[in-house]
């Protein structure tokens, strides 16, 4: 008891001291509170923090964002309606937007075209009247539309002025507007993508869970179902079975009959995902766990199993969203996919067929522009979605 | 070996059986048969129906029997080499198909070499050069081939080379050769005119093959024996070659299975704009004018192609990959 106390009375040693506040183990261990956001955050969190730093990734989402949004509101974007003839103009290039008349400031404006009909080519030939200026209207009323083919209107972003005409990108065969029709086109266009996801990705799901949990004689029947949809090249198989969609059936049926048929194909890689996550997994303990406590294996799969990967086979099926769009375009181009009155980028591009069309109006091929445009975007948002997503990076 | 080779070919059978039921079903989709839609075709156009010929053709494939049994006599006659009848051309199909599906072939095995000449330089130095502009670029460059619908980049080739070198290239061998019995010269031909439905096939498969090679060379690349191997002091290039770029090599070879279908439906859709006499255009012909026992042996030969493809590159990857040929399974 006292050789403590003189130990410490030894000069020139420290005085024993005590701490007086609240003794806390665990004080070391605590964590800042920039790492408890981090440790506690929910999964879904982590990739977003993770796929804020992929710049292309989230600079393509945007774009992507900003095309989906564009359709829910095409008719009031561009200056025409989808089916407007303008019979005076046929064939006409691109107008250009001019800002000075004459060394004047005008603001953007476009010259009316005149046409003429060159007898030695037989082609009509558009020049610009540069005597006056037609200044744009912004925020106008022009072509009238049904909204959404619902209500009456004419109200748009943008106008030609009263006796002149604002093609931006050029007219087709029977003077319509190139941009406008193309603006429109990417609402058939981008959504054919997306329903066929929607479609593609639950019979991914539920054909590649059933493989995967089940195991054995399921397992084996749809692993050779798999290979053999597998050997067939896709776009003979779409292109068969486009043919096979009877004739009678109204535009809209087909639109669904094709992304029935671009789903059937493209679910086969999301299943083998699933099949083989499901594999590794249903061994766990957890899962086991839940076996034991008396779950269904709908429940197991469904609360259990699907939780664990459900951002990676987002990510991936997101990366198969563009091959749909292609496929859609590549069906209509060859005219055997969507038909007209319904436009899609690749009904456009069944206009521009041939090599006259890009050596005579080349100005037909710029739907293959936001063809490319979404395609890439999709991919590069994609990469950054899967990598996100993957907790080992 | 000689078991899984066996095993491998004894795979086949059911799948092909698969293929061919599918196939059917399809060709048999559209309403009415095409029998009825021939004589339909016919009366339209104000032309007489022998009903001798219809009388004959209605016995020869068994179209007044149960589903089954006209699919038993289908396959049964494709085993025999006959392949149907196109009521299009008026001639046994297999009469018609014949030359273009051998082009199809050689223009596909040009591309699938074509793929492998750019893909695999490029994936090595996007690999060795992980994050460096030359990687950013060719993987932009990549990305673009993945972006442009073939049949865009096809007629915008057409229009250049014609431009350019002032030649049309539609078509596959100079005219003299065409309907010609095949020799040297015309094979020449044909590969002189194929570099353009090359290239635009190639620039999408090449696109997702220098990608996966590129990912599947990284993974290696990071392993602990490559550490070891570096910390050795093996020279980098050494390091390279001798170890991750023949691990790398099996997955080029069987990746041959993911991009056959991509080539085979390139080559089609390329086909159609080139004016290519391969079975595309003749296809799309086929399914429009619901010619259907045409376009039933093009798609069987087509997946054919693929099933034949993807064992030839099971074959080539048992000779590579000694895990797989002592295990004796089958890998797939």
């Amino acid at each position: 008891m006292n050789a403590p106390r003189d130990l410490a009375a030894i000069p020139g040693e420290p005085e024993h001291f005590v701490s007086t506040a609240p003794f806390d183990p665990t004080s070391v261990m605590r964590l800042t509170p920039e790492q408890e956001r981090f440790y506690l955050a929910s999964q879904w969190k982590l990739m977003w923090w993770k796929f804020k730093r992929h710049r292309v990734a989230v600079v393509c989402g945007v774009i992507l964002l900003l095309m989906y949004a564009s359709t829910l509101v095409s008719e009031i974007l561009v200056p025409y309606n989808l089916h407007t003839r303008h019979t005076d103009f046929i064939y006409a290039p691109p107008q250009s937007v001019h800002w000075i008349h004459e060394g004047r400031f005008v603001g953007p404006f476009v010259y009316s075209l005149k046409k003429s009909l060159n007898m030695e080519t037989l082609r009509r030939d558009y020049a610009e009247d540069k005597t006056r200026p037609f200044p744009l209207r912004f925020f106008c009323s022009g072509d009238p539309y049904r909204f959404w083919g619902l209500v009456e209107a004419s109200f748009h972003v943008v106008c030609p002025s009263e006796g002149a005409t604002l093609f931006l990108l050029g007219t087709d065969r029977l003077g319509r507007d190139v941009l406008s029709r193309m603006v429109y086109g990417a609402r058939i266009s981008l959504t054919i993508g997306l329903l066929g996801i929607a479609i593609s990705f639950a019979l991914g799901l539920i054909i590649g869970g059933i493989a995967g949990y089940f195991g054995g004689m399921a397992d084996l029947l749809i692993q050779r179902l798999i290979e053999i949809i597998r050997s067939f090249p896709e776009l003979p198989l779409w292109m068969a079975l486009s043919a096979v969609l009877p004739v009678t059936w109204s535009p809209l049926l087909i639109y669904f009959g094709i992304t029935g048929i671009l789903a059937m194909l493209e679910w086969t890689g999301l299943a083998r995902a699933v099949r083989s996550k499901l594999l590794a997994l249903r061994e766990e303990d957890y899962c086991t766990a839940a076996r034991l406590m008396g779950a269904k294996p709908k429940r197991i799969i469904a609360r259990h199993l699907l939780p664990g990967f459900m951002s990676h086979l987002i990510a991936s099926a997101t990366l198969s969203i563009p091959g749909m769009i292609l496929g859609e375009t590549a069906l209509s181009f060859l005219g055997i996919g969507l038909r007209p009155p319904i436009t899609s980028w690749g009904v456009l591009l069944n206009e521009a067929q041939n090599i006259n069309v890009v050596a005579l109006y080349p100005w037909l091929m710029v739907p293959v522009v936001p063809v490319i445009v979404v395609i890439l975007a999709f991919n590069f948002f994609g990469d950054g979605l899967r990598d996100a997503a993957d907790p080992y990076r | 070996m000689l078991r899984y080779v066996v095993n491998r070919l004894l795979l086949m059978i059911p799948t092909l059986i698969a293929i061919s039921i599918i196939v059917f079903v399809i060709i048999q989709l559209p309403p009415g048969n095409y029998l009825e839609s021939y004589i339909a075709e016919l009366q339209a156009q104000g032309e007489s129906v022998d009903p001798q010929k219809i009388a004959f053709l209605q016995s020869y494939y068994g179209l007044d029997k149960p589903p089954l049994q006209q699919y038993l006599h289908w396959a049964w006659g494709m085993l025999h080499g006959d392949f149907g009848y196109s009521f299009e051309f008026n001639l046994p199909v297999s009469k018609v198909i014949g030359d273009r599906m051998l082009l199809t072939i050689i223009v596909s095995g040009i591309t699938i070499l074509f793929t492998w000449a750019i893909a695999f330089p490029i994936g090595i130095y996007s690999a060795t050069h992980q994050y460096s502009w030359g990687d950013y670029g060719l993987s932009l460059l990549g990305f673009l081939g993945i972006a442009i619908p073939n049949f865009m980049l096809a007629l915008v080739m057409m229009y250049l080379a014609n431009v350019w070198f002032g030649t049309s290239i539609g078509g596959l061998m100079d005219p003299q050769y065409i309907g010609k019995p095949w020799s040297w010269a015309k094979f020449r031909s044909v590969l002189e005119h194929s570099w353009i439905p090359v290239i635009v096939i190639g620039t999408h498969s090449t696109a997702g093959m220098i990608r996966r090679l590129r990912a599947n060379l990284l993974d290696e690349l990071q392993k602990q024996y490559v550490v070891t191997a570096r910390a050795k002091g093996l020279p980098p290039r050494k390091v390279l070659f001798k170890y991750p770029l023949r691990m790398a090599l099996n997955f080029f070879v069987s990746d041959i299975g993911s991009i056959l279908p991509h080539i085979i439906s390139g080559t089609e859709i390329t086909a159609v704009v080139l004016s290519l006499p391969t079975a595309g255009p003749m296809l799309l012909n086929a399914l429009k004018s619901q010619d259907m026992y045409l376009a039933g042996s093009f798609l069987m030969f087509l997946a054919l192609m693929i099933v034949v493809g993807v064992l030839i590159s099971d074959l080539a990857l048992m000779a590579l990959d000694p895990r797989i040929r002592l295990q004796g399974g089958v890998a797939r």
